[in-house]
Parts: C-alpha cells; sequence; structure tokens
C-alpha cells in the first residue's frame, strides 16, 4: 500500500492503494470518475486514455502510485464549467460517437493531438495519430471529421485571443 | 419535418454524458456490499473434468466463495439453451448438446467456464482463481467443422453422433439440379467465410444481486435484449419466476450482436449472489471476451450458378458447412439456415434455388449472430460468384447483375422471402455514378504508373429486417416472437416519456425516437424522454438486434402514438366544442382546423390529468401502449463499390476509394443512418482485409488479444461516400427498412472482388492480409 | 497482477541500492512491463521506478557525437531539435515506436532493456554501432542484444544513456505487424565512416541482427538500385500468424531499399 498526492481535474487528491493499482483503477473505484474506461488488457484500445502532466497517457498501463505527485485531467475534467470543450462539441455536432465507450479516450486523444499539431492537421495525420485508439461503431468517419472541425475552431479561437491582446 | 421532425439531422440527445464522462455502463455500477468475481476457464479445448479442488483458494485472502458445477446444478440451475428450434430433412430435430453454466464434467472450448471465485477485490478473485486446483484428463480437439465430421473425429456431445447437429435444406433440388444440366455455363466456386470476433468495445459485464428480504434478484448486464434475457433466466435457467428478476441493461457499450445472448456468466453471477450473500459483479477482460463472447460466421460453401445462353441466371446450387463452436448458443441455428439460406437469391431474379446446410460442433467458442448473421455469408458467396461467372462470361460485372435483377415488386423468392419494394438499379446507377466506375481504366493505369496494382469490385446486397411476422418465425422454429412493444406517457404538463422494449447500445433511439414524436405532437425533443433497458420500468419487449429497432420498435411507438392522438383529439374537440374528425395538431397545440380555435398541447395534456371536463365516460389520463407485429420482413438494398490499390512488393492493401448507394426506405436522422453505415462498412473491410479467429489445431485461439487480432484503426480505412435512395417499405407505417447491418453485409465481397480484379485472380483468402495478398501475386506470377 | 511493492528511485545510486530488494524489476515508462503484469506473464516482487530521475533524461549532441539519457521518452527523441538535425532517421524510427499516448510514456533505456525481438530501437542502435552506458561499464550494441528478450545486462545493472556517432546517411523502415503495429520487418541503414552497417527486426528468430547480404550490396554503391535482385535467406527467420519466413525475407529486402532511398534524400 501506498499513499498517493495528486492532482486530478484541478483538484488536490489523497488517498491509499495497493501498489499493483493501476491508475484508471484507482480513478474509476477511489475517485469515482467512471469516464475513463478500461477496452483491452494490451495497451491498444485506447478507452483509458487521459492527460498526465499535460500528456495524453494509457492510464491502464501506469500504477495509481507512478502518478503521485502528477497533475492528472479526465474526460470529467475537459469541459469548462456547463460549456463543452470544442473536442467534445465537435464530436456531437458532427456524430463522432455511437455507443460513447471509446468515446472518453477519444476526446482525451484528440485534445492532446490537436494541442501537439498548432500548426493544423490534415485527415491523414489525423488518421495515424488515431492509432492507439479503437472505435468498432462509428468507422472513424465522423471521428476524424470531428477532430479536424475541432483543430480548426480551436485555432481560430487561439487567433482570435492573439487579435483581442493585439 | 420540422427541425426536429423526421428526416431531420438532429444531434442526438444521449450525447451529452458520453462526451463528459458520464455515461453509466454496467462496470460503473456500485451497489453497497458488492464483491468481485473471477472465472476459472479450461486451458483445453476439450478434457475431462477428473478432479476440483477448491480448498488452496478458499483459504486466500479475500476470498468469499468458492463456487462449482456441481453445487449449480445442485440448486437447480438450468442448461443453456438455443431458442430456435431446425429440424433435418430426416425430420429429426436439431441435436442440442448440454451446456452447464458451469462445467461438470467435460470441457469443450478453451474458455468454458468451470469456477467461481467471489472475493473482495478483483485482484483477490483472480489471485484465488489461480489457486483453484482442476485436474483434468485432455481429450484430441477438433476446431475445423469439415474435419469434425470426418470419421473418427474427436466427439463433443453424446447428444450429436459424429457432431453433426443438423443436415438442414431449402428450395428445390430437382429443378435446381435440372437447371445446371442445361445451363450454357456454370460457375463454380469455394466459398469461405472467415470466423470473426465481434469486440463491442465494452467487455461483457454483469452485476447480480440478490435481496434476501424480498426473495428478489437484479442483475444489470450487457444485454441487447433485458426482457429477453429475463424471459430465458426465468423459464430455462430457473434462476427465479419473472417477478423476482429485474433485469436492467443500463448504457451498453456496443452489441453487434454478440451482447444477445445470455451468456452463463450473468446466470452464475445471480446465482453466486445467493450463494455467497453478497452482490457479485464480474467484468470480462478483453481475452476473455476474445475466448468467450459468441463468434461470428465461419462457414464452407460450394456453390454452382447456372447461366443460360443470354447470361440470365437459371439455378443456384449452394452447400455449406456451418462452424457453430462446442454448444449452440441461443439464436445459433437460425443464422446459417433462415438468416442465410433465404437470402441466397439475392437481389436477383433466380428460378431455382437449392442449398443444402448442415451445422457441426467443434472444440471452439460458440458461434452465433453477428453484425448481418447470415446475410453476409449469403452475400459474399452470391456476389463473389457473381463477380467470378462476370470474369468468365466476359461481360462487365455491373451489366451482368442489371441482366439479372429483379425489376417488378412483389417479388416470391423460391427460398421464402417475398421481397416487397426496391429498385435495385437505382442503386447501382447512384454507385457506379459516385465511383466514377466508367473511368477505372484511367485511374488503373495511372497506379500501375507507380507501380501499383488498382482493381474495383461491386457487390450488390439485399437483406431481410425486422424478421418477422411472428408467426411465420414461429412456423419456422423460433422460441419467441418478434414483435415489439411501446407505451407512449404523457404527462400532465404535456412532456412525454416513451418506454420502448428496443434497446439502444449506440444506435442514437433517444434522438430518433423523440423525433418521430416531435414529428406528430410538435413536442420539443428536450421535452420527450426515451426510457428503454430496464424490465422494471418497461413493459415486455424483444430488444434490439437484426436492424429491428427502426422497423419494428418505431412502428410500434407509431401504433401508441396513434392512440395518444385519438385520445387527444377527443379531448380536444371536447374542450373545443368542435367536432373531433376536424381536430389537427400543429406547431404544439390541437386546432379546429380552418378556424383560429384551438387548445395548446400541455393544456390538453393538464386537462386528461384534472379530469374536470372530459367527454363523457372517458377514463382520465393520456398513456397508452402498443405491441406491434410486422406483416413481413423488410428488404434494406444497395450497391457498394470497392476501388484498392495494392503494393506487390509488400502486399499491402489501400482502399482508395469505398462507395455506398443503400436504399433504407424512409429515414428518421439521415446523419445516423450515415453513421451506422460507416460503422457497418469498417466492420466489413475489417472481415475482408484485417479480421480473422484463428486457432491452432489443438484449440489454443491464437487471436485472443489486439496483439494478435487485427481490429480496423482509424489508418486502415478512407473516408467513405454514402448515398441513399428510398422506396418505401410498404409493410410498417413509417416506410423503413432498417440500416444497422447494411455495411457489415454488402462491403466484404466488394472488397474481395477489388483486391482479385487487382491481381487478376478468381479467389483470395479473407482477411486478405499483407502477407496473404504478397503470396497470392507471388503465386498468380508464377503460373 | 499480482501484488508487487513499487519504490520511486531519486537517482541512479539510489535505483542501484533498491533494485537489490527481492525479485525486483526497474521500471521506466512501463509501456511493456506493466501490460505483462497485468496479464500475470511477470511477477516482480518490487518495482524501481527510474522515470523521475532527472539525470536520465535528455538528448544531447556534441559535434557528432548524440548522447539520449536512458530514461528519455519516444515522444522526446522523436521531437528532440538537436536529434532532429544529427540523425533524423533515430527521431523519424521513434515517432513510429506504439501510439503519441505510449510515446509519451515509453523509453529507449525500457525499450533496449525488455529487447522485444519486433522492437524498433534494437535495430537502430545496432545499425548505428551504439554504446549502451550503464551505470556499471559501457557495451557495444553488438554486444548487448542477446537473442529474444535477453541482454548482456546483469542483475541490478541499470542503462543510463545511449551514445552513438551520428552517421552521414541512414534511414529507417517499418512493416507494421497490422494487430500489434509492431515491427514484423523493421530495417535500419546507416552510413558513416565506419561503413554500411543494416540491422534488422522483428524478423530473427533469434532477434535483432545484421543482414549481411544486404550490407555486401550497399557497400558498393549505396543506392536503393543496388539491391535489385539481392535475395534475403529466409533461414533464421519467424514464422507466425501474420507472416510466414519467407515473406519477412521478401520485406527485409523492400524495406532496406525503401530505406537507403529515404536515406539518400
Amino acid at each position: 500500500m501506498s499513499d498517493l498526492s495528486l492532482m486530478v481535474n484541478g483538484k488536490r487528491v489523497s488517498g491509499t492503494a495497493e501498489d499493483r493499482t493501476l491508475l484508471v483503477h484507482f480513478l474509476r473505484e477511489n475517485l469515482g470518475l467512471t469516464g475513463t474506461h478500461v477496452g483491452c488488457d494490451t495497451s491498444q484500445c485506447g478507452a483509458c486514455v487521459v492527460h498526465v502532466d499535460g500528456k495524453a497517457v494509457k492510464s491502464c498501463s501506469m500504477l495509481a502510485v507512478q502518478a503521485s505527485g502528477s497533475s492528472v485531467v479526465t474526460i470529467e475534467g475537459l469541459a469548462n464549467g456547463a460549456d463543452l470543450h470544442p473536442v467534445q462539441a465537435a464530436f456531437k455536432e458532427h456524430h463522432g460517437l455511437q455507443c460513447g465507450f471509446c468515446t472518453p479516450g477519444m476526446i482525451m486523444t484528440a485534445t492532446d493531438m490537436i494541442a501537439r499539431h498548432p500548426e493544423g492537421l490534415d485527415e491523414a495525420t489525423v488518421r495515424a495519430e488515431l492509432e492507439g485508439n479503437i472505435c468498432r461503431c462509428t468507422g472513424y468517419h465522423n471521428i476524424v471529421k470531428a477532430i479536424l472541425a475541432a483543430s480548426k475552431t480551436m485555432a481560430k479561437g487561439v487567433k482570435g485571443k492573439a487579435k483581442q491582446a493585439a | 419535418m420540422g427541425i426536429e421532425g423526421v428526416g431531420a439531422r438532429v444531434a442526438r440527445k444521449e450525447d451529452k454524458r458520453f462526451i463528459t464522462g458520464a455515461g453509466r455502463y454496467v462496470d460503473d455500477m456500485v451497489v453497497p456490499g458488492m464483491k468481485h468475481a473471477a472465472f476459472v476457464r479450461s486451458p483445453h479445448a476439450h478434457a475431462q473434468i477428473k478432479k476440483i479442488d477448491v480448498k488452496k483458494a478458499q483459504a486466500m485472502p479475500g476470498v468469499i466463495g468458492v463456487l462449482t458445477g456441481k453445487e449449480l446444478k445442485a440448486d437447480g440451475i438450468g442448461n443453456l439453451i438455443c431458442g430456435w428450434m431446425i429440424h433435418s430433412k430426416d425430420g429429426s430435430p436439431m441435436k442440442m448438446g448440454a451446456w452447464s453454466p458451469l462445467a461438470v464434467d467435460k470441457v469443450r472450448y478453451v474458455g468454458d467456464a468451470v469456477v467461481i471465485v467471489v472475493a473482495e477485490t478483483k485482484g483477490q478473485a483472480r489471485d484465488a482463481a489461480e489457486a483453484v486446483e482442476i485436474t483434468y484428463k485432455e481429450l484430441k480437439a477438433v476446431v475445423d467443422a469439415t474435419k469434425a465430421l470426418e470419421k473418427g473425429a474427436p466427439q463433443l456431445h453424446p447428444e450429436a453422433e459424429s457432431n453433426l447437429i443438423f443436415d438442414w435444406e431449402i428450395g428445390d433440388a430437382k429443378a435446381t439440379d435440372a437447371a445446371i444440366k442445361a445451363a450454357a455455363h456454370v460457375t463454380r466456386m469455394k466459398i469461405v467465410n472467415n470466423r470473426l470476433v465481434p469486440n463491442a468495445m465494452e467487455p461483457r459485464a454483469a452485476l447480480g444481486h440478490y435481496d434476501k428480504a424480498e426473495d428478489h434478484y437484479t442483475c444489470w448486464t450487457t444485454s441487447q435484449n433485458p426482457h429477453v434475457a429475463r424471459l430465458v433466466m426465468s423459464a430455462f435457467y430457473n434462476i427465479a419466476p419473472e417477478n423476482k428478476l429485474r433485469v436492467i441493461a443500463p448504457d451498453v457499450g456496443g452489441g453487434f450482436g454478440s451482447k444477445i445472448y445470455i451468456y452463463p456468466e450473468e446466470i452464475v453471477c445471480l446465482w453466486a449472489s445467493k450463494k455467497t450473500g453478497v452482490p457479485v459483479k464480474w467484468v470480462a477482460d478483453r481475452t476473455e471476451s476474445f475466448l468467450s463472447d459468441a463468434h461470428g460466421r465461419d462457414h464452407v460453401s460450394t456453390v454452382e450458378m447456372a447461366f443460360d445462353k443470354n447470361n440470365r441466371i437459371t439455378g443456384l446450387k449452394v452447400d455449406t458447412i456451418a462452424n457453430l463452436g462446442a454448444y449452440m448458443s441461443l439464436f445459433s441455428s437460425c443464422v446459417p439456415t433462415y438468416l442465410y439460406a433465404t437470402l441466397l437469391s439475392g437481389q436477383y431474379d433466380i428460378p431455382a434455388i437449392h442449398a443444402n446446410v448442415r451445422t457441426v460442433y467443434t472444440n471452439t467458442a460458440p458461434v452465433d449472430a453477428y453484425r448481418g448473421a447470415g446475410r453476409p455469408e449469403a452475400t459474399y458467396l452470391l456476389e463473389r460468384t457473381m463477380e467470378a461467372a462476370a470474369r468468365e462470361l466476359g461481360v462487365s460485372p455491373a451489366e451482368l447483375r442489371r441482366t439479372n435483377f429483379i425489376t417488378s415488386f412483389p417479388h416470391q423468392t423460391p427460398v421464402i422471402m417475398n421481397y416487397d419494394a426496391g429498385d435495385y438499379a437505382a442503386s447501382l446507377d447512384a454507385a457506379t455514378k459516385a465511383s466514377d466506375y466508367a473511368g477505372f481504366a484511367k485511374r488503373k493505369a495511372a497506379a500501375a504508373k507507380k507501380g501499383l496494382l488498382r482493381g474495383i469490385g461491386m457487390s450488390c446486397y439485399i437483406e431481410a429486417c425486422g424478421i418477422a411476422p411472428s408467426a411465420a418465425v414461429g412456423s419456422l422454429g423460433a422460441g419467441v416472437g418478434l414483435w415489439e412493444s411501446a407505451e407512449v406517457r404523457v404527462n400532465a404538463v404535456g412532456t412525454i416519456e416513451v418506454l420502448t422494449g428496443s434497446h439502444s447500445h449506440g444506435q442514437g433511439h433517444e434522438t430518433t425516437f423523440a423525433q418521430l414524436v416531435n414529428e406528430r405532437f410538435g413536442v420539443p425533443i428536450d421535452s420527450v424522454s426515451i426510457v428503454h433497458g430496464d424490465t422494471d420500468k418497461v413493459q415486455m419487449g424483444m430488444g434490439t438486434y437484426g436492424s429491428r429497432s427502426g422497423a419494428v420498435g418505431m412502428s410500434a411507438i407509431v401504433k401508441a402514438l396513434d392512440k395518444v392522438e385519438a385520445k387527444a383529439k377527443k379531448i380536444a374537440a371536447h374542450l373545443l366544442e368542435a367536432d373531433e374528425g376536424d381536430i389537427v395538431i400543429e406547431n404544439g397545440a390541437l386546432k379546429v382546423a380552418g378556424t383560429d380555435k384551438n387548445i395548446p398541447w400541455f393544456q390538453m395534456a393538464l386537462a386528461a390529468y384534472t379530469a374536470h371536463n372530459l367527454p363523457g365516460g372517458m377514463e382520465p389520463g393520456l398513456k397508452e401502449t402498443a405491441f406491434y407485429d410486422p406483416s413481413n420482413f423488410t428488404f434494406p438494398a444497395g450497391c457498394y463499390i470497392c476501388e484498392v490499390e495494392i503494393d506487390p512488393e509488400t502486399g499491402t492493401t489501400e482502399i482508395v476509394q469505398f462507395v455506398a448507394a443503400d436504399d433504407f426506405g424512409n429515414i428518421i436522422n439521415p446523419m445516423i443512418v450515415e453513421g451506422q453505415v460507416h460503422g457497418g462498412i469498417a466492420q466489413g473491410i475489417g472481415q475482408a482485409l484485417l479480421e480473422g479467429a484463428h486457432y491452432d489445431a489443438s484449440g489454443q485461439l491464437l487471436t485472443a488479444s489486439y496483439m494478435d487480432y487485427t481490429m480496423p484503426r482509424a489508418d486502415d480505412l478512407p473516408s467513405f461516400k454514402v448515398s441513399t435512395s428510398n422506396t418505401p417499405c410498404p409493410s410498417n407505417p413509417l416506410g423503413i427498412k432498417g440500416c444497422g447491418e447494411a455495411g457489415a453485409i454488402g462491403s466484404p465481397p466488394a472488397v474481395i472482388n477489388a483486391i482479385t480484379d487487382a491481381i487478376g485472380i478468381t479467389d483470395i483468402a479473407m482477411p486478405a492480409s499483407p502477407s496473404t495478398v504478397w503470396a497470392a501475386i507471388r503465386a498468380a506470377t508464377k503460373h | 497482477m499480482y501484488s508487487v511493492n513499487y519504490h520511486r528511485a531519486t537517482s541512479v545510486a539510489d535505483a542501484a541500492k533498491l533494485v537489490k530488494s527481492g525479485d525486483a524489476k526497474l521500471l521506466s515508462g512501463g509501456m511493456t512491463l506493466i501490460p505483462a503484469m497485468k496479464t500475470r506473464l511477470a511477477a516482480p516482487s518490487d518495482l524501481v521506478d527510474l522515470s523521475r530521475i532527472k539525470e536520465l533524461q535528455g538528448v544531447k549532441v556534441s559535434g557528432k557525437t548524440v548522447t539520449i539519457g536512458a530514461a528519455t521518452t519516444h515522444y522526446d527523441v522523436a521531437n528532440d531539435e538537436k536529434l532532429k538535425k544529427a540523425c533524423p532517421a533515430l527521431a523519424h524510427m521513434a515517432s513510429l515506436i506504439g501510439d503519441p499516448a505510449v510515446r509519451h510514456r515509453g523509453t529507449i533505456g525500457g525499450s533496449i532493456a525488455n529487447n522485444d525481438p519486433a522492437a524498433d530501437y534494437p535495430a537502430a542502435l545496432l545499425a548505428l554501432g551504439a554504446t549502451i552506458v550503464t551505470n556499471k561499464r559501457e557495451i557495444g550494441a553488438d554486444k548487448f542484444f542477446k537473442g529474444l528478450f535477453e541482454t548482456a545486462l546483469k542483475d541490478g545493472e541499470i542503462i543510463t544513456a545511449v551514445s552513438f556517432s551520428a552517421p552521414a546517411k541512414a534511414a529507417y523502415e517499418k512493416f507494421r505487424n497490422p494487430a500489434s503495429r509492431y515491427a514484423i520487418v523493421g530495417v535500419f541503414v546507416a552510413k558513416g565512416k565506419d561503413g554500411v552497417s543494416v540491422a534488422v527486426t522483428g524478423a530473427g528468430d533469434d532477434g535483432v541482427f545484421r543482414s549481411k547480404e544486404i550490407e555486401a550490396a550497399l557497400v558498393k554503391n549505396f543506392a536503393a538500385s543496388a539491391l535489385d535482385g539481392v535475395k534475403v535467406p529466409a533461414k533464421n527467420l519467424m514464422t507466425d500468424i501474420h507472416a510466414s519466413a519467407e515473406y519477412r525475407a521478401n520485406l527485409i529486402a523492400v524495406m532496406a531499399k525503401r530505406a537507403v532511398a529515404a536515406a539518400n534524400v
């Protein structure tokens, strides 16, 4: 057993967990953040993707105790109050989800992807970067569309802010 | 059509919870005192259980109970059943081998459940599961259906001699043989339909809770049809009478057929909850899913297609061996029979058809319906054969199909189905236009300059959905009726709840069903709630599979809405002192046609509940129930065209264009329909290029994780060009045909036809992985 | 996963001490070790986490010499501007490992210590003639990688860095396993002052190896056309459900050709 202390969705969280507890199980079972899912055993499906210290990682392949001292953002922490994050909004607008199970991981991967590509995204890049996220419902068609749309929206947002600042 | 009505691209209501992480799946459920289960599964494909020693496991930390099949049998829990009776052509009933939820004296596939361990934590349950000592005597295994029929093959069930479950036929053998004999040309093929693992992203899970005080069970389960689960668990598995058993299927993370069936785990979790006195939760890991979810497809067939001198098909003869795995899953028997052979006429006018189907036990996971269920196998067989025939006859594949299209409706095929409406040429034209079929030669030449092999392939599919009417399916052996139910509750403030027997696990019912209500009553969709997935809330229903929720589920809602409308109009007429026949519903109000006299919807609803001023003799309230039994199947159809480029050096196939032109009849929400088609195509391309369950000869599943089973990923697929045309279905009030399975049905032959076209060969095995394609190119070049 | 005791090391010396307890294993990114523990294929008593040790992180380029800290993630290797100039082939190779989330955690040290026969780094380091630096010694890549999942590392020995001299030309071409996305065949070609070196991962039944046939053809002429007609023997190559030995042999030649073409751009 280890004591853990970490930031989750902007709040300080402390707890005790067996050392073998995976981060995803700590989030789901200790913190009740069940939006992060487990869809495979081999770190390939990406249903468990969260952000640790600003980077997308697979929370099923990381011990909770490894994240102690880190800052974690889950799907529950992405929206700003009642306002959906632009990626969340784009998934809804473009029907980028059906059963919803892979969706939290997809959205967390997509936000990370967009952040890493401030120059913008094209379809081939989005498809390549989704290698670690499996969806069985959508055939990815609308997921790709949603991510491209969100990327554009967010770029506009940044430009808009830059203009305001100028 | 209003902005939220029928035909509108309305964004989904249910999305909010999924995109914010607030979806509620079975694994998210927590019940006070809940403990965790792990199953001990057979590591052998075929073995006798000599001894089970649970002492060590029982003494492990946190262990609450370690339970075996013997105890389960002693408590009277029944064997799993197959709910569709098929008789062999000699009149004998299918041979159903005993399937105990926990194996008692024999295991028949790797993953067969033997013991359940309940412990404080999932980790402890797994630790203890490893400590259960089981002594097996290994037996020889057989995994290939053709080999299982051979003399001397290992025998799985004493009930089924030679592992044969049934030997069934349909159609006219004599007429078909005569047609082949008299033919100007006969195309002959061997067609293999590869075994697939459904792989819904949410693994199966069950939470069983026995309430001792009430002597009542609750089961949260990953089900596409909770009412059927309750019925079967009550009537056949003796868990509890229906009034003592509540089944809840909350948010379910995809099904694709694999979550229709009632599996051993939910039965055992319910029973174990009573035995141990604690709520018991089990969640499969992915490898458990690979091993124990019902698989799909796995057919081996031979086909002869006869043509006259005008290239018109005169006869079709098919012989199929279907691998059903180690046990007969719930609807396994109807898949290679009534969902398969009855579709062998395809879109074509074929005067004589005969199909013989043998189903076989092997030491593999049970096989049952997977997205399309029988119809993909029929379509693959037919459309591969059409393509081969076109090449043999030296005619355009498109024209050979067009020559043989059924053009007048209704059309009675020689294999039961009576097609009610369609325009197959319209889909073919739309697809050839969208794909620039005529310009293919240029593109092929351009690809050749880059050293790439370009090929084009098409597939004209038909499927039968909304499996019905109940009396008809009953006469074919179904153990259940295939109607659907709906209840519409108009609240006193005019908001509406629709309780449906359909279950949504990705299909968007909470939106489309609400659109239907909006279309009728003008109530905003936000004021309409769709309730499903809970046997305590919703009247008996049949669930969601076979693309039936639109055609059957929504039709039931229409029937209930009709009744609500009739009563609402009576109330309005009474209040407005008008004739009932003059009342129309417009813009959220009930109006006297041609006047400005009206009463808002909510005011009418309030009047129904205050009951201060209702027509004489009218009961208060506004709530209606309907059960809808369709009068025929529905027949979605379409044309898919796939274009590929193959890198001959590596065998890599890139899908450079994929066009789908479907006829689904009327459409409620085009956005959702397109999404269904996209997903279906991805699964079909998956079958053709990527996916395949491989057992080795000893019965070990070699593809038991995503390390070895190739799931379609974003970079394996292109964006799709989809379109629809519309010949409304005449047999249901909405004119809907269904769209859930089309993509998975139509796409595999289009892909394989394109690949064989590119390489210039007759056949290639699915999945046409790079290594398979490379080997095929090498073999073709050697010739 | 079996029970395990976790220790977070603060320095290499601290890690060296901690790893002596029980049946301890070093944990870096954990992208292979943790999945193996989840499926109970690995069962260490203790884990010593190296991933927060600052001295193990980062890429240094000094003249031609490149040094990469063992706990540097694939993401950081792929995006290091200095490395992209000095040896773009290695940065590109790192960008092909796993997926973005895996690259954010997985490290070069973890990858080579595991020496998965289908991993990418072993091919790169072998072809680059890299030196693997541990807390005890320096080991040449040719001596370091030994068979499947085997290395020259002794119990408790900790990789601290990898260094090599940037080649004049290099490239990596990978043909992915369609399911796992590991390499079915990965070929790293490097042309430096010591000649041409071609290392192959994913294919050998004894792990990463250098292809003599391809090197011989390229020594004379470092051009893709030099590989026309060169046959790689299928002997000693793996066969599995995804690829036969013959197919792998073909892919080695094809990937080598493409890598040489890329290196010459």
